[in-house]
C-alpha cells in the first residue's frame, strides 16, 4: 500500500562541510543515510528518520541538521499534524499505534506552579559546603513507637522493639523499573553499577535479573514482581535489597505488558527464564490478586519467601481513587507504596493509553500522602513517586509533598544518550540504550555510561542540599511532606485544596 | 478527618506470632525426622520451625492438626545447599501451599486451599485429595500431583525455560480458565470422577496460551477451548509422558493403570507462540 504519511523530520546536509567520511551512515541504526560511490555523495532517506540526532552528534564536521519536517497540512488546532498521521497510520495497518517514553501531551505540570521557600532574615539559611547536610534515606515501614532501655549507668542504649527491614539509600533518588530485554544489558548494567557507586538502588523491573549481575549488585536491586512472573526464583527474591509487586504502570495503567518475541533473544530468554522467541506476555492483572486481601497474600508470601528480611513495595499507576488503593496497600502489610504517575516512561505501551490514562503524580502524591497521614499509618510504608520528574527541582518538591524517594527512569536514560525519539518499541535504539542489537549495544559502555548516572545523581544531589540549606533545614527528613515550604502560582483553588499548599503571598 | 486507624489488617494477622524460642514445645525431633504440631500456630510460626527443623538437617518433617496455615513450605530458600526436606501435612493447608518452593517436597493428606504451587521454583507436591484456584500459578519447575479436581484459573502463566519444564497432574476436572495465558510446561488433567460421557467442566482452556502442552482425558467440546489453542494427534514422545505421569499418579493415590490409560486423550497446544504480535502498528 502506497502510504499517505509524511516524513517527520527533514535532514540538512551541507555539502561543503560532509566530508563524506560515512559516520552517518555507519550510526544510523534506521538507514536513513547512504554514500553513492559513483557520485560521492551522501544521500538520505527521510521517511525512516527518527530524529534521534545520533548522526549529528556524530558528525565530525558538524554538517547535519535534522528538525522536524516543516511541510504539514493546513493548521487546524483540532485536526493537528499529528492526529491526521495517526489517522493515516491506522488505516494503513489496521493497528494499535504503539509509543515510548511518557505521555508528550500538555498536560499541566504542576511541579512548574508549584515554588520552594528560602530563608531571609528570621532563620538562618544553612551553607551546605561547610556544613553536614543528611541525604541519606530509610526506605521501609518505621516501628509505631520506640521502646528504649538504657542501662544501669545511662552509658548504653537499647532499641527494645523489634524494628522492620529497612534500605538504607544515600540521596533520595533511585532508578526506575527497566527491564532487561526492554533495555539493553550494557544499559542495564550501567544502572547497576551507578546504583551501587552513588550507594542508591536500581529496579530491574519485571525482567528477572541477569546471574551475572546477582552477587556483585543485588544488594542495589529492586527486583520486580510482575503478571508475568518472568524471572523470578527463590535466589532472585534473596539477592535483592527490596521486592515490588508491581501492579501497573504510568505509562499504561491498567494493562499488561508484550515483549515481543523477535527481542527475546537467548540471552533475555535465560534471564526471563522463558524459550527464545515467544512473546512475554505480561497479562493485565496479576492472576492471584483480585483483591488488598489477594495482594496482601501475596506481599506475605515475598516475605515469607525471603525470611521477612526485605521490604515489599508495591507499585501502582496513579488512577482517580489512588488515595483510597494505597490505604488499602499500607494495611495489606506493604513497606513501601511506588506511585507512577501520568507522565511515566515505558519502553512500549498503546499511545491512546499512555496519553489519556491515570493523573498527575503531583496530585496523587499529594492525596495519598495527606489520606494516610489522616488514617495515622504514614509511618507504615514509604512512598516512592514516579512519573517525569525532570530535575532536582521536582525531586525537592515531591518530597515537601510527602515522598519519602523519587523514581527517575527518563532522567538515567537522558543522562546516557537518550533523546526521547519515542521509538523505544521498535528496539532499534542508535543510541545502544532500548534495542537488543549486538551491533547497536556495544556503543554504550557501561564503565562511561554509569559514569554519567553518578554524575547525575552527584549534580542533583548537590542541588537538593544547597535548596535544602536555603530553606534552613538540614536534613531531608525534615522537609518530608512539609508542605509549608511550598506556594502555589497559578494555581485554582481546588488544585491547590487537592495539593495541601498555600498560594503565594499567602 | 478519619480518625486513626484502630487496626491495620495483617497487623491483626500477625498479632501474637511468639517468638521461635517460646514455639520450640511444639517441635519434636527425633534423628533425622521432626514432627510439629500446628494445632495453635500462627502460619509464620509453623514457617519459623520449619525453617528451624531444615537448618538443622531434617530430611522427614510431619505437620499434623493444620488448620489454614498459609505458606507451607516458602520460606525454605536455604542458601548451603541442605538436604530437600519432605513436609507430610495432616489436615488442611492454607493458601499458597508451597508458593516459590525451592526443590523441597510436600504431601498433603487431606485437601489444600487456593494457589498452591504459585510461582513454584523446584521440588514436588502431592495432594491426596482437591485443591482450590490458582494452583500451579506462574509454576516454573517440579511436579505438582493433585488427586482429584481443581478450582478456577490453573496452571495460568505456567512457563518452561530449557531443562526445566513443569509438569501438573490433575486426577479430577477443572474449571474456567485453565491454561489460560500458559506459556509453557505440561498440563495432564485425568477426568477420572467424571461420569461416562460428561464433559469437563473448564470454559476458556488455553486462552492466550503461547506455550506447553495441556494434555485432557475425557470429553472437552470445541467452545470450551480457547481461540488461541489447537488439538493435534499424539505422537510416541506424548504417549511416553502420559504413561511416566499417570504411572506416578496410580502410584501415589491408589489407582488402576491401565484403566486410567485407557481413556481417551488428547492434546492441546497453541497455534502461535505470539498469539498476539499482529496487533500493533509500528
Amino acid at each position: 500500500m502506497k502510504t499517505f504519511m509524511l516524513p517527520e523530520f527533514i535532514i540538512e546536509r551541507s555539502d561543503e562541510r560532509c566530508i563524506r567520511c560515512k559516520v552517518c551512515e555507519r550510526q544510523c541504526a534506521e538507514n536513513v543515510h547512504r554514500y553513492d560511490e559513483e557520485l560521492d555523495m551522501m544521500f538520505e532517506d527521510e521517511m525512516n528518520c527518527v530524529g534521534c540526532q545520533r548522526c549529528v552528534v556524530f558528525c565530525p564536521t558538524n554538517a547535519l541538521t535534522v528538525r522536524p519536517h516543516p511541510s504539514t497540512y493546513r493548521p487546524n488546532a483540532n485536526w493537528t499534524r499529528e492526529r491526521l498521521q495517526d489517522l493515516k497510520k491506522q488505516a494503513e495497518t489496521g493497528g494499535v499505534i504503539l509509543t515510548g517514553s511518557g505521555n508528550d501531551k500538555p498536560y499541566r505540570i504542576y511541579w512548574d506552579h508549584l515554588v520552594l521557600n528560602a530563608s531571609q532574615v528570621t532563620n538562618p539559611s544553612i551553607d551546605p559546603l561547610r556544613e553536614p547536610m543528611e541525604l541519606r534515606t530509610f526506605l521501609g515501614r518505621k516501628p509505631d513507637k520506640l521502646d528504649i532501655e538504657y542501662s544501669e549507668d545511662y552509658e548504653d542504649v537499647d532499641i527494645e522493639t523489634e524494628l522492620f527491614p529497612n534500605v538504607m539509600i544515600e540521596t533520595p533518588i533511585v532508578f526506575s523499573a527497566m527491564s532487561y530485554g526492554a533495555i539493553s544489558y550494557n544499559a542495564f548494567k550501567s544502572l547497576a553499577m551507578a546504583a551501587k557507586e552513588y550507594g542508591t538502588l536500581f529496579n530491574t523491573g519485571e525482567g528477572g535479573l541477569p546471574k551475572s549481575l546477582r552477587e556483585e549488585y543485588g544488594g542495589n536491586t529492586i527486583v520486580q514482581v510482575a503478571s508475568g512472573r518472568f524471572g523470578v526464583d527463590p535466589e532472585y527474591l534473596n539477592v535483592s535489597a527490596v521486592i515490588e509487586i508491581k501492579i501497573g504502570q504510568g505509562a499504561k495503567p491498567g494493562i499488561g505488558g508484550h515483549l515481543p518475541g523477535e527481542k527475546v533473544t537467548i540471552n533475555i530468554s535465560e534471564t526471563r527464564m522463558i524459550p527464545e522467541g515467544t512473546d512475554a506476555l505480561s497479562p493485565a492483572p496479576q492472576h492471584d490478586i483480585y483483591s488488598i486481601e489477594d495482594l496482601s497474600m501475596l506481599i506475605y508470601a515475598l516475605k515469607e519467601a525471603t525470611n521477612y528480611e526485605k521490604p515489599v513495595s508495591v507499585k501502582i499507576a496513579a488512577v482517580h481513587n489512588v488515595a483510597a488503593i494505597a490505604s488499602g496497600i499500607v494495611r495489606a502489610g506493604a513497606d513501601i507504596v511506588a506511585i507512577d504517575g501520568l507522565r511515566g516512561g515505558t519502553g512500549a505501551a498503546p499511545k491512546i493509553i499512555r496519553d489519556n490514562v491515570g493523573i498527575p503524580i503531583e496530585l496523587a502524591l499529594a492525596a495519598v500522602d495527606r489520606r494516610l497521614r489522616e488514617e495515622g499509618i504514614r509511618h507504615k510504608a514509604s512512598i516512592l513517586v514516579a512519573g517525569g520528574f525532570r530535575n532536582s527541582g521536582d525531586v525537592i518538591k515531591a518530597i515537601a509533598l510527602g515522598a519519602d524517594a523519587v523514581y527517575i527512569g527518563t532522567p538515567a536514560l537522558v543522562a546516557m544518550g537518550c533523546t526521547l525519539c519515542q521509538k523505544c518499541y521498535t528496539g532499534k535504539c542508535a543510541w545502544g540504550i532500548c534495542t537488543q542489537d549486538p551491533y547497536l549495544t556495544r556503543r554504550l559502555n557501561p564503565e562511561i555510561a554509569s559514569r554519567r548516572l553518578v554524575n547525575l545523581l552527584r549534580g542533583w544531589s548537590h542541588e537538593i542540599k544547597e535548596m535544602l540549606g536555603g530553606m534552613g533545614i538540614n536534613a531531608i527528613e525534615s522537609l518530608r511532606g512539609n508542605r509549608d515550604h511550598l506556594r502555589g502560582v497559578g494555581l485554582e483553588e481546588w488544585e491547590l485544596n487537592v495539593l495541601g499548599v498555600k498560594g503565594a503571598g499567602e | 478527618m478519619v480518625g486513626p486507624a484502630k487496626f491495620s489488617l495483617r497487623d491483626m494477622f500477625l498479632e501474637g506470632v511468639r517468638p521461635l524460642k517460646k514455639i520450640l514445645g511444639y517441635v519434636e525431633i527425633n534423628g533425622e525426622t521432626a514432627r510439629i504440631d500446628a494445632g495453635e500456630l500462627k502460619h509464620k510460626e509453623v514457617n519459623d520451625l520449619l525453617r528451624y527443623v531444615a537448618l538443622n538437617k531434617i530430611r522427614r518433617v510431619e505437620v499434623i492438626n493444620v488448620t489454614g496455615q498459609r505458606y507451607i513450605g516458602t520460606r525454605l530458600h536455604i542458601p548451603n545447599p541442605s538436604p530437600k526436606l519432605e513436609i507430610h501435612i495432616y489436615g488442611i493447608p492454607g493458601n499458597d501451599l508451597g508458593a516459590f518452593l525451592d526443590g523441597h517436597r510436600i504431601v498433603v493428606h487431606g485437601n489444600a486451599q487456593d494457589g498452591v504451587g504459585n510461582t513454584m521454583d523446584d521440588g514436588e507436591i502431592v495432594v491426596h485429595g482437591r485443591a482450590g484456584d490458582v494452583v500451579a500459578m506462574s509454576m516454573r519447575g517440579g511436579k505438582i500431583y493433585i488427586r482429584d479436581n481443581v478450582g478456577y484459573r490453573t496452571a495460568i502463566h505456567m512457563k518452561e525455560y530449557t531443562g526445566k519444564i513443569p509438569v501438573l497432574v490433575i486426577g479430577g476436572t477443572a474449571q474456567d480458565f485453565f491454561g489460560e495465558y500458559m506459556a509453557g510446561g505440561r498440563v495432564l488433567l485425568l477426568g477420572l470422577n467424571l461420569e461416562k460421557g460428561e464433559k469437563h467442566k473448564a470454559h476458556y482452556i488455553g486462552t492466550g496460551m503461547h506455550g506447553g502442552v495441556i494434555y485432557i482425558r475425557g470429553k472437552v467440546e470445541n467452545y470450551q477451548l480457547g481461540k488461541e489453542v489447537g488439538i493435534v494427534d499424539m505422537e510416541g514422545e506424548d504417549w511416553k509422558f502420559i504413561e511416566t505421569h499417570v504411572k506416578a499418579y496410580c502410584e501415589y493415590f491408589k489407582r488402576d493403570f491401565d484403566e486410567v490409560m485407557s481413556g481417551n486423550f488428547m492434546k492441546l497446544i497453541p497455534v502461535s507462540k505470539r498469539p498476539y504480535g499482529k496487533i500493533y502498528a509500528y
